[in-house]
């Protein structure tokens, strides 16, 4: 089904045809595929055949699901590109007049539903879903992902929550219980923490990865057993503003498959439960009403290396003027984010590092046999470098309070 | 890579050289004693406690612990006569037998030996016989066992069972005792009243004495001629020992009598070499009128005075000296709270001061602040000072003389001073294994209280009967809890003292030599700075006495700083070099100026948005004064129903109240620290430091401040010249704010000088006492909030390095302290380190300055909050922490510097084979000459046995032996 789409087989010509819409004008003309040029050129292309060489614009680009999706940098101007099939529908607008609610998944089937669920949509796609709103790519930012997928046990997962920066609420909460481990000794009962409530609303319920009576295994990597629940909510608190846990999900049947579906080759962790498990995964993957249901973030999209982000949690030091006054400084202490004066003293990461974490995703998935796999993959690197971009104007909010 | 090294050259040294955990001693006194025992030829005093503890007490200095592995009351202890060993009663119907040891010159307390009775009947009483070799052990069933010791085995042939007594059901045994006189009598008093006196060699009763009332107490007189009987009634009787049996008491008298009286529960007669005898009984007042006093009457000729205690009373004795040693010098009761010795050869049977055992809690330990190396000026001036209030103490020296003290004289001298909820500060002597008080200090005479002055407790009206006398100084009551004493900082150098207390007052004070009237100028600070919206719902401030004052010789305030709001002090510190005061709470800090008495700066650290704090920080107290009146009205519903309905119900109620709990489990929220939380504002800590604020070229004076958001405020401060200091003003100025991005609460600030070394203490430098600080290198800012050390270069304030402490182990800091540590090696080596207690109880060594963890132990349970709250550390890696209301435990992180009792006691020389030169206690003189060179490998040993608890210190291996061995064969 998706191979229809994905693979344009005997279609793939080197031309892609692009239909260029702005305010009720449209353009037509078609780009070297395999040679794109970077996205100002493109910019300014855009600009000379609709002739309106002093008009900003925001561009966006219909995906092969539908969605409205922005075009703004080389990243996902290259993806346009490459996934067009065969035609590249775009949408312009005044950047003055945007609305920036109009990206996001769905937006475009919500208006055009009747021309684009012909030709784009699936059609097992699930129509009653809200509408998620995205917003500009500058505005991006990584909420949660699961991570270590690769090294971990099939039936944990490790979910990490970006606070950093954010008003929403981490919003969750704990509680002691007792879980059953297998010992050589047999089974045995054992005391450990587990989530007993998610705020609505809350970072942790709007992943969608935590759940009510999960157990709690390890908090940025350190294991919880033999630890209180003081001690481990004390922890999480500590790393709130980067917090990665580790849980055994109490409903097992979401678990993520790492090798391939059809490779038969994760034999690794050939449990009992695995049958099951990857029977759900598969339908999680090959379907794509699961993939509404697993937001597209269960990909781990973000580098290892930034694990070690906490690093970027800095803290504010406001140097204060040789005739500052106290009354002054009083009130700037509860307005730190107005005050002009103050030196973040941020470990900016190099776009370098950025780089690299793309190439790294990529490790993830690699028997990602499944076509959709990398198709759902496809369509997130670029908010994912767009909010690398982002994260270096994002501490100085951040820092600011 | 040279950083590197260094780093694992500290390890090396803190763990093996510098440091180990042992905790050494307990101060104060025993929580819940239980019994008490006296040994007159050992003249040592043995203190039983109701968690099962046993501990000793000779000359000061002289101590011992040990601890029952049964974790049941201590009911009796008993020496026995002429031996260095004695018996303990528990209530789980156990007899243990304790030794004290020789073992390297030193004793030590070992149990040896344990028993208990086959069969159900409990042992209600015990009489170790003068022979040293039989214990007669009464039951509640009614028979004696007689019993060999050491080895506990049982003489079932010289039993007394109750038929060969009484045919009669007599209750249980109540009294024991030996006739002075004629070791092979004994007289058994039952629970009915009957008395037998028994014949142990002929195995025959001599003569039954028929008391009617329940028997409380015999005694036997000195001549062996009379028996004295309390009775539970309130009466005594005194029965002549005579050849047949007899139906008439001799003497039958109820002292308080007329209306009914409580019982007596013990009486003891004692002859004087001329004179009347002393009759001490407790107990026996007037049920009605007096029934809730807890009293011991002592009559000596036409004297008599009721002792009134203020606690209940455990049990008493007597000390006896004298050419014949018969003369009573000193009456010794152990009462709940505290040991009172009343010397009854002077005139007005004045009270001995203790010299340990001291109720630390006879007011409520509010808080503790540790001083080291006392210059030796200020020593005895607070000691002449202390002098002045002790002056109604006797003369007379301490009369329980035991043991030897053979611990080293103190290297130095420290102090312990603690605050208490009357708004005293109380002066301890810290420096050996007494803690002995030195001064006390009262704040309460500077302002107006409810309390009446004239209300003194020693005060009784004339021709009362009883004739009562106050005995005793633990008094619970607080008579205003405003006045209770919050913060304390002490400099050494200058003898000024500034304590803060629970309604924000802060008291500078001076130490002078004489008494002196003085006016106290009170300033007030307003830490609110016009922020709105703001009211305050707590109590109100201290009204200062504005008519003169007269102060006893000692500290005497001069100055005083009332914060408004009048909310707890929370911060203090003292710069006794730029005569400043820091102090904070949780609206705001400032700094006073207490030359020129005037405050130099005031910060609100207030957050608008602060609901809690907005409605005033007593509103959590309300809510718990509501919760607990909440919960008595449970209790007392609870009480209700019970009565009302039946048992099961209440269980089956009991019961559903359990699910429904089990039904909502503790939850804990997830969720980051934000601006918005509460008491943000309050300020933690708060620091004087000369550094390098504002360039690396001029250091300057600064205040810091970390308040509970986890914010920073660095000041920079002017101080005028030494010859204009008086008249020109000092001045603040805002030079830095960080704000930690974890917002955990900041609980120490400390400047390191450019070799990593904290900062001296002011004065410190200026009396030669420390090496001054490096001023050429770059100085470092050390940062200890709840969660993580984090170190700062100055003067521009970035990260360096941090050590996270709550994310990887999920514990807290509770309580931080800078310490020295010399090396047992070398004398000239040493390490600064911070010492850090966790809200899980462990001790942490954290090396600077790279804030690296060292070691970690355990030191208190994670449960027991308050003794987590009250724990101070001292200079030199010592520390302690209140282990009930009334002890502290002292515990050492150091090698060189250990506090712990070391003391011989020698087994007394029997009468009969004096001129036989008994074998030498334990080998101690023969093995004298060693004694330098296993004094050192034991301090080593110390340094192996990282984990050594105290309490099994008494069981400690013999590895020493082995390691002389060890040692002399290299």
């Amino acid at each position: 089904m998706n191979k229809n789409h994905r693979v344009p087989s005997s279609r793939s010509l080197n031309a892609v045809e692009v239909k260029s819409k702005f305010g009720a004008e449209f353009r037509r003309f078609s780009l070297d595929r395999s040679k794109p040029g970077r996205f100002d050129e493109f910019y300014g292309l855009l600009q000379h055949v609709h002739r309106i060489p002093n008009v900003e614009l925001l561009v966006g680009y219909a995906d092969v699901h539908g969605d409205l999706l922005p075009i703004n940098n080389d990243d996902n101007y290259h993806k346009a590109i490459s996934t067009a099939n065969p035609l590249l529908r775009l949408f312009l607008q005044r950047k003055e007049e945007a609305d920036h609610g109009t990206f996001g998944t769905d937006s475009l089937t919500r208006k055009k539903n009747t021309v684009l669920s012909a030709v784009l949509l699936r059609p097992d796609h699930n129509k009653k879903k809200p509408p998620v709103i995205i917003s500009l790519p500058k505005d991006f930012r990584p909420v949660s992902s699961i991570i270590d997928v690769d090294i971990l046990p099939e039936t944990h997962r490790r979910v990490r929550l970006y606070k950093h920066g954010q008003e929403k609420p981490l919003g969750f909460y704990i509680r002691d219980g007792s879980s059953v481990r297998v010992t050589p000794q047999g089974l045995e009962k054992v005391p450990g923490i587990f989530i007993s409530r998610l705020v609505p609303g809350g970072l942790a319920e709007s992943t969608g990865l935590l759940a009510v009576n999960d157990e709690v295994l390890e908090v940025n990597g350190i294991e919880v057993g033999g630890k209180s629940l003081d001690q481990v909510t004390d922890m999480m608190i500590a790393n709130s503003h980067n917090l990665i846990i580790t849980v055994k999900p109490a409903n097992q049947r979401n678990n993520i498959v790492r090798s391939g579906v059809g490779g038969g080759g994760g034999a690794a962790s050939g449990s009992s439960g695995r049958s099951s498990d990857s029977s759900a995964s598969y339908y999680g993957y090959s379907s794509h009403s699961a993939a509404a249901s697993i937001p597209p973030h269960i990909i781990q999209n973000f580098p290892v290396g930034e694990l070690e982000s906490d690093e970027d949690e800095e803290d504010l030091v406001i140097e204060a003027g040789g005739e500052a006054e106290p009354i002054r400084h009083m009130a700037s202490n509860h307005s730190m984010s107005s005050l002009p004066r103050y030196e973040p003293h941020l470990n900016l990461r190099t776009a370098t590092t950025s780089t690299f974490s793309i190439n790294t995703n990529g490790t993830l998935p690699t028997s990602g046999s499944s076509s959709s796999l990398s198709n759902i993959k496809a369509t997130t690197p670029s908010p994912d470098r767009a909010m690398e971009r982002g994260s270096l104007e994002e501490d100085g909010t951040v820092i600011t309070l | 890579m040279r950083a590197f090294l260094e780093v694992g050259i500290v390890l090396y040294t803190l763990v093996s050289v510098l440091g180990s955990f042992v905790k050494t001693v307990e101060h104060g006194f025993p929580h819940q004693p239980s019994a008490l025992g006296y040994s007159p030829s050992l003249k040592l005093l043995a203190i039983g406690t109701r968690s099962g503890a046993i501990k000793l007490y000779g000359s000061p200095g002289v101590e011992f612990m040990g601890l029952h592995d049964e974790n049941a009351a201590v009911t009796q202890v008993h020496f026995m006569p002429h031996q260095v060993e004695l018996v303990t009663l528990l209530d789980d119907n156990s007899l243990h037998m304790w030794t004290l040891r020789g073992h390297n010159g030193l004793s030590e307390l070992l149990e040896i030996g344990r028993f208990t009775l086959t069969g159900p009947p409990g042992v209600t009483a015990v009489l170790a016989h003068s022979s040293g070799e039989l214990l007669l052990l009464g039951t509640e069933g009614g028979h004696v066992f007689v019993v060999e010791v050491p080895g506990f085995r049982e003489l079932e042939e010289r039993n007394i069972s109750l038929d060969q007594v009484s045919s009669r059901n007599l209750e249980h045994v109540e009294a024991l005792q030996e006739n002075p006189v004629d070791p092979d009598q004994v007289i058994i008093g039952y629970g009915r009243g009957l008395m037998v006196i028994w014949d142990l060699e002929k195995k025959l009763a001599i003569q039954h004495i028929p008391a009617t009332q329940q028997l409380e107490s015999v005694c036997w007189t000195e001549d062996g001629k009379y028996i004295l009987s309390s009775h539970s009634d309130g009466s005594y009787c005194r029965w002549m020992v005579g050849g047949q049996d007899m139906n008439e008491e001799e003497k039958s008298d109820i002292p308080y009598g007329h209306f009914p009286c409580k019982a007596i529960s013990k009486i003891v007669q004692l002859p004087t070499e001329e004179g009347p005898p002393f009759l001490l009984f407790s107990g026996g007042m007037p049920r009605a009128s007096y029934g809730d006093r807890h009293c011991i009457t002592v009559i000596h000729g036409k004297t008599h005075v009721a002792l009134d205690f203020t606690s209940r009373i455990i049990d008493f004795f007597v000390i006896r000296d004298g050419p014949q040693r018969t003369d009573p010098s000193a009456l010794v009761v152990l009462v709940e709270e505290e040991l009172v010795v009343i010397d009854l050869q002077t005139e007005g049977w004045p009270i001995i001061q203790t010299p340990y055992l001291v109720p630390l809690h006879s007011s409520a330990i509010t808080c503790s602040h540790h001083v080291s190396t006392i210059p030796l000026k200020l020593w005895e001036r607070i000691l002449a000072a202390g002098k002045h209030q002790n002056a109604h103490y006797s003369k007379k020296p301490w009369p329980i003389t035991g043991g030897q003290n053979l611990a080293p004289d103190p290297p130095q001298r420290d102090l312990l001073l603690t605050g208490h909820e009357d708004g005293t500060v109380r002066f301890w002597d810290a420096s050996g294994v007494c803690l002995y008080p030195m001064y006390k200090l009262s704040t309460a005479g500077v302002f107006h209280t409810d309390a009446d002055p004239n209300d003194n407790m020693n005060q009784g009206t004339e021709g009362e009967w009883p004739p009562f006398r106050k005995v005793g100084c633990f008094d619970p009551y607080s008579d205003d809890p405003r006045l209770g004493i919050q913060k304390i900082h002490l400099c050494k150098y200058s003898g000024y003292l500034t304590v803060a207390g629970t309604a924000g007052q802060i008291l500078m004070l001076e130490l002078n030599d004489e008494a002196a009237e003085q006016t106290v100028e009170a300033k007030v600070v307003d830490l609110l700075q016009g922020q709105e919206g703001f009211r305050w719902k707590g109590h109100t401030q201290l009204d200062i006495q504005e008519d003169p004052v007269m102060f006893p010789a000692g500290f005497q305030p001069f100055a005083v700083v009332q914060c408004q709001p009048p909310a707890v002090v929370t911060a203090l510190t003292l710069h006794s070099e730029w005569k400043l005061i820091a102090f904070g709470t949780s609206h705001g800090f400032g700094l006073y100026d207490y030359q020129q008495k005037n405050s130099v700066l005031i910060k609100c650290t207030l957050n608008p948005s602060d609901q809690l704090a907005m409605e005033g920080p007593l509103s959590r107290v309300k809510s718990i004064k509501k919760s607990l009146r909440q919960s008595f009205r449970r209790i007392r519903r609870s009480r209700v129903s019970l009565r009302k309905q039946h048992l099961q119900e209440a269980n089956a109620r009991l019961e559903a109240e359990l699910a429904e709990m089990e039904l909502a489990p503790v939850q804990r929220k997830i969720e980051a620290r934000s601006s918005d939380d509460s008491f943000t504002g309050l300020v933690r800590t708060l620091y004087f430091a000369d550094t390098f604020l504002s360039d690396s070229s001029h250091n300057t004076p600064s205040l810091w401040a970390g308040t509970n958001g986890g914010c920073v405020f660095a000041y920079m401060l002017r101080l005028p010249s030494v010859e204009h200091r008086a008249d020109e003003p000092v001045t603040a100025q805002l030079s830095k704010e960080i704000q930690l991005m974890h917002r955990a609460p900041v609980v120490g600030i400390v400047v390191l000088d450019g070799h990593g070394a904290p900062l001296p203490e002011p004065l410190e430098v200026a009396h030669d006492l420390a090496r001054a600080p490096d001023m050429q290198g770059s100085h470092h800012l050390l940062v200890v909030s709840e969660e993580q050390f984090k170190v700062f270069t100055l003067p521009k304030v970035s990260a360096k390095m941090k050590l996270k402490l709550t994310a990887v182990d999920g514990s807290r800091v509770r309580r931080v302290g800078m310490a020295w540590f010399g090396s047992s090696r070398t004398e000239d080596y040493g390490e600064s380190g911070l010492l850090v207690l966790t809200n899980q109880g462990d001790v942490h060594v954290v090396s600077l300055p790279h804030v690296k963890m060292q070691v970690q132990y355990p030191c208190i349970r994670r449960e027991d909050v308050s003794g987590i709250a009250s724990c101070v550390f001292t200079k030199h890696g010592q520390g302690f922490y209140l282990i009930s209301p009334s002890e502290f435990e002292r515990f050492s992180l150091s090698t060189r510097c250990v506090v712990e009792p070391r003391c011989l006691v020698e087994a007394p020389l029997h009468s009969g084979c004096s001129n036989q030169h008994q074998s030498q206690p334990d080998g101690a003189s023969s093995t004298h000459r060693y004694i330098n060179l296993e004094v050192s490998l034991f301090s080593s040993l110390n340094m192996k046995s990282a984990n050594c608890i105290y309490k099994k210190r008494v069981k400690r291996q013999r590895s020493g032996l082995v390691d002389l061995s060890v040692n002399m064969a290299v």
